[in-house]
């Protein structure tokens, strides 16, 4: 294993309600190497949107320690992309712009030039090739996505940061994306965090998958998925992915307090 | 922008124009009960001159209230919606300030600037018209998702830098739905100044002027060119808002 690019260090944090103190992670602990992928799943509301704003500096934990590339994550740095579950694009700029947005934010030393090629670039390794002068508008659900994926990783992020960016698209349209993930980072290699609530998704693009228990959240079952690189989605139908999928769906039953822990099988 | 586009609406003034004309023929009424549109003309062609006089009065004082309530209004609107404990602290009171009826309003403003009368039109036609903007800006602003927010502070930019280029963009059409309403607003402020506190200036003083001599033709005139001053004003609005926020508007499906 190398040194680990993203550590996340017995985190916890709470949020302050009405009614006090509401806990969301407790003992978090996550470490992901460089250029590795880790899912992370659990049951809903256990916090792993938390996670991501963790990493990407927006919020300080209550206890615990944030690494990215052996430094304490202090604040945000431009060294994090994100992409969530509503692509956020702007509607008053064109796809292209959209893309562009954050080399308007990041220090870079490209020329404009330099920047809409990179852009253009992305946009073709995801499928929008011609559609870069379109408003977000003009564009259904799945290609928004892929232009949203394509803004998260325009500036050359250390780290990918995905909330459930599949999660509202339908099932074609998402193994599609998922297609194009891999395409993306044969391409464009990153260290990724990717949130979802859908397994199968998890096996598909992940090298490492984190189960998290109920709230508050801590680091539950860790599992590698011995797959590196691009994969095809007939993977998912094989014996061995079966297994992990059942593994996985009960380790999330034990999260939600629905199955006794301790007989996990493996 | 097509002839049906044009076309439509003044059609749709003269069909109304004539209905108004055969309204008034048909019941027999008096021009002191109810003016027709052919006894406009006379009236607007015999105080034609006093006519673009106060006309422009009034435009420029009620532009000139409407570009102060911009101002503040964007300015208030900002506050509220950047700051929950500002939102808590100002709503109470600007709804209560805009619950009061403004013609009440006036003769304390006339108090209060004596002979100011340019100030004190502008200033109603302010006071009546920010409320709107203000409210429209603070919940375009205070409802912006976080993540717009996050995909640029997890980059580390600056909160000004989010504003400007998230933030206010995204506030336009918002922002100019509340200005429509605004500059018919504005109209009113100003013309409550100038019929209620009258000082011989605008379109207001105009109507007061025939009021006192019972011209009733030359009352409706004011009124008619106070509706035309107001449709103008709104389509300058559109067309600022067709620059600046034409992307709103989605193109038909």
């Amino acid at each position: 294993m190398d040194k680990p690019l993203i550590e996340i260090k017995g985190v916890r944090h709470a949020y302050q309600t009405q009614t006090g103190q509401l806990p969301v992670l407790d003992g978090l602990v996550l470490s992901v190497p460089e250029g590795g992928f880790s899912a992370v799943v659990g049951p809903s509301g256990c916090g792993k949107s938390t996670l991501t704003r963790l990493v990407a500096g927006l919020l300080k934990p209550d206890e615990g320690e944030v690494w990215l590339h052996g430094e304490l994550v202090r604040g945000p740095k431009s060294v994090v992309g994100m992409a969530f579950q509503n692509p956020v694009l702007l509607e008053w700029r064109t796809i292209l712009q959209n893309v562009m947005l954050p080399l308007e934010i990041v220090p870079t030393k490209m020329s404009r030039k330099e920047r809409e090629d990179r852009a253009l670039h992305l946009l073709a390794l995801v499928g929008l090739e011609g559609f870069e002068d379109k408003r977000p508008s003009e564009l259904s659900g799945g290609m928004r996505q892929r232009a949203s994926l394509c803004r998260a990783i325009v500036h050359k992020p250390e780290v990918l940061i995905l909330d459930e960016p599949f999660a509202a698209l339908d099932a074609f349209t998402r193994e599609d994306l998922w297609q194009t993930m891999h395409a993306v980072k044969a391409e464009e290699p990153f260290t990724g965090v990717l949130i979802t609530h859908d397994l199968r998704e998890a096996i598909f693009l992940a090298d490492e998958i984190v189960v998290l228990s109920g709230r508050p959240a801590r680091t539950q079952y860790v599992m590698d998925v011995h797959l590196k690189g691009p994969r095809d989605i007939e993977h998912l139908y094989t014996p061995k992915s079966a297994d992990a999928l059942n593994i996985l769906r009960h380790q999330i039953q034990i999260a939600q307090g629905r199955a006794p822990a301790g007989e996990a099988t493996q | 922008m097509n002839w049906k586009q044009i076309a439509v609406p003044i059609a749709a003034l003269v069909i109304f124009g004539l209905f108004w004309e055969f309204l008034v023929w048909v019941n027999g009424w008096p021009n002191y009960k109810m003016a027709s549109p052919s006894d406009l003309w006379p009236a607007f062609w015999k105080f034609r001159w006093l006519f673009l006089e106060y006309g422009w009065d009034t435009l420029w004082r009620t532009v000139a209230g409407l570009v102060l309530a911009v101002i503040l209004g964007v300015f208030l609107g900002m506050i509220m919606g950047l700051s929950r404990i500002m939102r808590d602290a100002l709503y109470p009171l600007l709804v209560g300030f805009n619950a009061i009826p403004k013609a009440t309003v006036v003769p304390i403003i006339a108090l209060l600037f004596v002979g100011q009368h340019d100030m004190n039109t502008i200033l109603i036609a302010f006071l009546i018209s920010f409320f709107p903007i203000a409210v429209s800006v603070a919940i375009g602003l205070s409802t912006l998702e976080p993540e717009y927010r996050d995909i640029l502070a997890s980059l580390g930019a600056s909160r000004f830098t989010i504003f400007w280029k998230i933030a206010l963009p995204k506030t336009l059409p918002e922002f100019f739905g509340a200005l429509k309403v605004a500059v018919t607003l504005a109209f009113i402020g100003t013309n409550l100044m100038e019929i209620v506190e009258p000082h011989g200036r605008g379109l207001g003083h105009l109507f007061d002027s025939g009021k006192i001599s019972a011209d009733y033709p030359l009352m409706f005139a004011v009124l008619i060119a106070l509706a035309l001053m107001g449709i103008l004003l709104y389509y300058v609005v559109v067309a600022i808002e067709k620059v600046f926020a034409g992307w709103a508007e989605r193109a038909p499906t």
